[in-house]
């Protein structure tokens, strides 16, 4: 108090934002909430651009010679190629995992009956970083052109004197920034979940969600770092004239693609555990009844976690490794399989005897599994390696992919997006718009992927801008278009349901869905600091068991008021109601600061411009300086 | 019916005819059938499931936790159906790795950014996209690069093979049949890719001799006339626009180079700049009027000819047989 007295209101230099309102609210925020808003609201609009790329994509591809995209020439080869990379790219690193962060940042605290993350400032830090690299590689539309050595970026073909200017150069830096905000945010997660779990909650009490998320959380912090390495080798081979990948210089091109896949299988199931986290909390919800075999689940996804670095080589059988690595990832790339099997028939378990409530959420949790087993089963005909020489790179694995990372990652996050909406905003999605949305969604997607199939068994092969008449492959190609379009127009429904009920749906109460979990006990939206009093847990599936007990036959009794809400201040309430008294984590710039350093050096690198180098240094140093300075608290301004 | 099936998809692979793909398409026939099976059963379990158990009025359901024995059952079965497969998989493999032995022709395969380059060792002859080999008899190809990753692929005869820079992969075809079989690059190699494209036509034995023989006659020497005036210009040029010799080799000339396809007997293949225009003389004009545009990306420059340097060199090239 004496020393506020003696500054008086004199801001001191690393003062912390006194609880600021509106855009600088957003800037500073260190609530894991509003983070987690944050990331689902730049994914969901990267998700619209990766959509325009790929209805490009498939207008150029809707007859042969096609001629949509700037005629026949070189532009039209250019444009096309930088279409695909940027939708790759986009999909996997703009799409899909920062939708899974949304989820993680936003429901693995309410979850496991947290206040916020364990490093707020780190996860604000974390989806700055993650906003700066996306941007970052978008900036090259305007500097000379998009990435376009496809998203897997094979060398020497990304690196000079094959590659085109700098954009394989933003790919590289670009995806490097992106990894820091994976890693950062999975070591945050990982502390939260070991040591930030509310009294009670045994990890086998965890809802699978957070078990997914911690999986999920341990690939990013091993696979990241393997990217990192073989980002660097391609940034020094195209910035320095290094030749880790240039065959005539002793490089080895092969070394990426060990490297690039080491990282990248893991990354295919960091893409779709969030997702299977997902529909194992929907499922057992809409279908009232507990999680069908809740630790085969589990194990399997730790399985699926492990095995996932066993198997990279499969996207590499045509490339010469031998018979005996062939064999290897073949018999490796099979037994992955099995806990996949397990999940799906578990999932299947958990709809047997159920009362089944077929909400939006649930029909895309439904939708999910009906088709991940498809790309499962497709996925399944690849190990047997000497047909796969026949199928990659063909239009079949590009059907195989988007069964698994659209049909499967993006079906569940929808799901999960129908899910916790009404928690997030405390009003429903429209349940007949949703409907629509996910029929349109299911319908279009089976008819754009599902040729797919047939194009590549007939020779079809991926990456290319233009193929002959005659090949059997125009009519597969036309209903794709079609299909394609169908998945816009049932996007454009989402959009409306989307911000129409943000602020006229229908109100949703604490808990719409009879929740089973710990984040349907508190309001929605929940209050800033979730939960007036830290819950204890005596039960997997806690909020169930308070709503629920059993009768003499084993027949579902629900308990007087057990699904009363928290933060309705009830008789006797708690030290805590209404929040009062609970210290939150003060906002902060730093994270922002610091952050916005990365695509300033990323900049110097692809310019070669060394002044550059020490305004980014400065400006990341800064950040960090301020971070560890600024005092542990908001301004108290005079004392309450 | 297979005849008809290559008219109309001639990169189908379900409809193999070479006996290495014939190998490769038994696993698939394997594996496929299985696939299906499953998937029927799996997805009529999960529809028969949203059927049977949607929600009805009356009861909540039973709340029970899983059923370890039949978890492990169902664990257990696609355990070993996966075993089963794996060691089909496995014998397949370790036996179309096997090095052909016997009467082999070997063939190198050069990949550039975007077209193939062939070389028969044992026989002189270099083509460009167009290969020719002997039914019945393997060929033993070994695969180097130019440039990039490219992946040499003739589905109708067998799986791709990467072709990596740096190192020399191998691959094993055989046509049991004559025939033309159509294929393409199938790594993404830049702005072309989708140009790469190859035929290769499988002749009998007497057939392919008498190609080999015509390959390695020297070019054609036209006397005069525009063929004429077209080999002055291919070999010496017009400054500032440098000569076809600078890049493209004519046997038994002084056109020596070794940038672009050997172009001794142009005229003797069917289609030509990465095997995408018909090889006529209204195709080879516009090529030469602008190569990058006719094929993007095209090493070869746009040169800037006359109409009539254009129209030389096209009788000079048509010319070569």
């Amino acid at each position: 108090m004496s020393t506020a007295a003696i500054l008086g209101k004199k801001r001191r230099l690393y003062e912390r934002p006194a609880s600021p309102q509106g855009v600088w609210g957003w800037l500073t925020t260190v609530d894991h909430k509003k983070i987690g808003i944050l990331y689902g609201a730049t994914a969901l609009l990267f998700f619209l651009l990766g959509g325009v790329e790929a209805l490009l994509i498939r207008l150029q591809l809707a007859r042969p010679e096609g001629k949509l995209l700037l005629g026949t020439g070189p532009k039209a080869a250019d444009l096309y190629n930088q279409l695909f990379t940027t939708h790759g790219v986009t999909m996997i690193f703009l799409v899909v995992m920062p939708l899974g962060a949304a989820f993680f940042n936003y429901m693995l605290p309410l979850m496991i009956g947290a206040r916020d993350v364990a490093f707020p400032r780190l996860n604000a830090f974390s989806y700055w970083v993650f906003l700066s690299g996306g941007l970052f590689i978008y900036s090259s539309w305007f500097l000379g052109g998009g990435p376009d050595g496809g998203w897997f970026g094979y060398a020497p073909l990304s690196r000079p004197p094959f590659a085109h200017g700098h954009r394989m150069e933003f790919y590289a830096l670009g995806l490097q920034i992106l990894g820091i905000a994976s890693i950062v945010a999975a070591a945050n997660f990982i502390v939260t979940i070991l040591n930030m779990r509310a009294p009670g909650m045994s990890l086998m009490r965890m809802p699978v969600f957070v078990w997914m998320t911690l999986v999920v959380s341990f690939l990013l912090l091993f696979a990241m770092p393997v990217i990192a390495v073989a980002l660097f080798q391609l940034s020094f081979d195209s910035i320095f004239g290094a030749n880790f990948f240039n065959a005539r210089g002793g490089g080895d091109p092969i070394l990426w693609q060990h490297l690039f896949w080491l990282f990248g299988h893991p990354e295919v199931y960091i893409l779709v555990l969030p997702a299977m986290g997902i529909v194992s909390e929907v499922l057992p919800t809409f279908a009232r009844k507990p999680l069908f075999g809740y630790s085969a689940v589990v194990f399997s996804g730790i399985a699926i976690g492990f095995m996932g670095w066993g198997v990279w080589a499969h996207h590499m059988f045509a490339v010469g490794l031998g018979p005996v690595a062939n064999s290897a990832f073949a018999i490796s790339t099979m037994f992955i399989a099995v806990p996949t099997g397990v999940k799906i028939f578990n999932w299947i378990g958990t709809l047997v005897k159920g009362q089944l409530r077929l909400k939006t959420p649930m029909l895309f949790s439904l939708g999910f599994v009906a088709m991940f087993i498809i790309g499962g089963l497709s996925g399944v005909t690849h190990a047997t390696v000497p047909h796969d020489l026949q199928q990659t790179d063909t239009y079949y694995i590009v059907a195989h992919f988007h069964y698994v990372l659209f049909g499967g990652a993006m079906f569940g996050l929808f799901s999960g997006l129908y899910y916790w909406f009404p928690k997030i905003t405390g009003r429903l999605m429209n349940e007949k718009l949703g409907k629509v949305h996910f029929w349109l969604t299911f319908i279009g997607f089976n008819l754009t992927f599902g040729p797919f199939h047939t194009l590549g068994l007939k020779g079809m092969p991926r990456r290319t801008y233009v193929y002959p008449a005659g090949m059997g492959w125009d009519f597969w190609n036309m209903v794709s278009t079609v299909g394609a379009f169908i998945i816009a127009v049932s996007v454009v429904v989402f959009i409306a349901n989307f911000m129409r009920s943000r602020n006229h749906g229908e109100v949703a109460g604490a808990d719409p869905w009879d929740g089973r979990t710990l984040e349907w006990t508190i309001s929605s939206p929940p209050p800033e600091h979730n939960f007036d009093e830290i819950p204890v847990v005596r039960h997997r599936d806690e909020f169930w068991h308070r709503k629920y007990a059993h009768d003499r036959q084993g027949k579902l009794v629900p308990i007087p008021a057990g699904g009363s809400v928290s933060t309705e201040a009830h008789a006797g309430a708690p030290a805590h109601a209404g929040g009062h008294g609970i210290h939150m984590p003060s906002p902060s710039y730093w994270p922002l600061v610091a952050a916005l350093g990365f695509p300033v050096l990323a900049y110097s690198a692809i310019f070669r411009a060394l002044p550059l180098v020490f305004v980014g240094a400065v400006v990341l140093l800064t950040g960090l300086y301020g971070w560890v300075l600024e005092p542990v608290a908001e301004p108290s301004g005079g004392g309450h | 019916l297979l005849a008809a099936c290559t008219r109309d998809a001639p990169q189908n692979f379900l409809h193999p005819v070479g006996p290495i793909a014939k190998k490769e398409d038994a696993l698939w026939r394997i594996v496929f059938p299985i696939a299906a099976v499953i998937f029927v059963l799996v997805e009529g379990a999960l529809v028969f499931a949203i059927f049977k158990f949607r929600e009805r009025p009356g009861g909540e359901p039973a709340q029970f936790h899983g059923n370890t024995k039949l978890e492990v059952i169902l664990t257990l079965i696609p355990s070993l159906l996966l075993a089963g497969v794996g060691v089909v998989t496995v014998r397949s493999l370790i036996d179309l790795s096997h090095k052909p032995t016997g009467d082999v022709l070997n063939v190198r395969v050069i990949a550039h950014q975007w077209w193939w380059e062939y070389r028969y060792p044992d026989d002189g002859v270099i083509a460009a996209n167009e290969l020719h080999i002997p039914v019945g008899r393997p060929v033993y190809f070994t695969l180097e690069s130019q440039d990039v990753i490219h992946s040499f692929w003739v589905p109708k005869l067998g799986g791709k093979q990467d072709v990596v820079p740096g190192r020399q992969n191998h691959l094993t075809l055989i046509a049991d049949r004559p025939g033309e079989y159509w294929g393409q690059c199938a790594e993404f190699c830049g702005l072309s890719h989708a140009n790469m494209r190859l035929r290769v036509v499988a002749q009998p034995a007497d057939q392919f001799a008498a190609w080999v023989s015509a390959q390695n006659q020297p070019a054609a020497t036209p006397g005069a006339g525009l063929a004429a005036e077209g080999a002055k210009i291919f070999a010496t040029g017009s400054w500032p626009k440098g000569a076809c010799s600078g890049c493209h080799t004519v046997n038994g000339t002084t056109a020596q180079g070794q940038v672009g396809p050997n172009l001794t007997h142009f005229a003797s293949r069917a289609r030509f700049a990465g095997y995408i225009y018909d090889n006529n003389p209204e195709n080879v004009a516009a090529w030469l009027n602008n190569p990058p545009e006719r094929k993007p990306g095209s090493i070869m420059p746009r040169l800037g000819l006359s109409q009539d340097e254009i129209n030389a060199l096209v009788a000079y090239l048509e010319s070569l047989k």
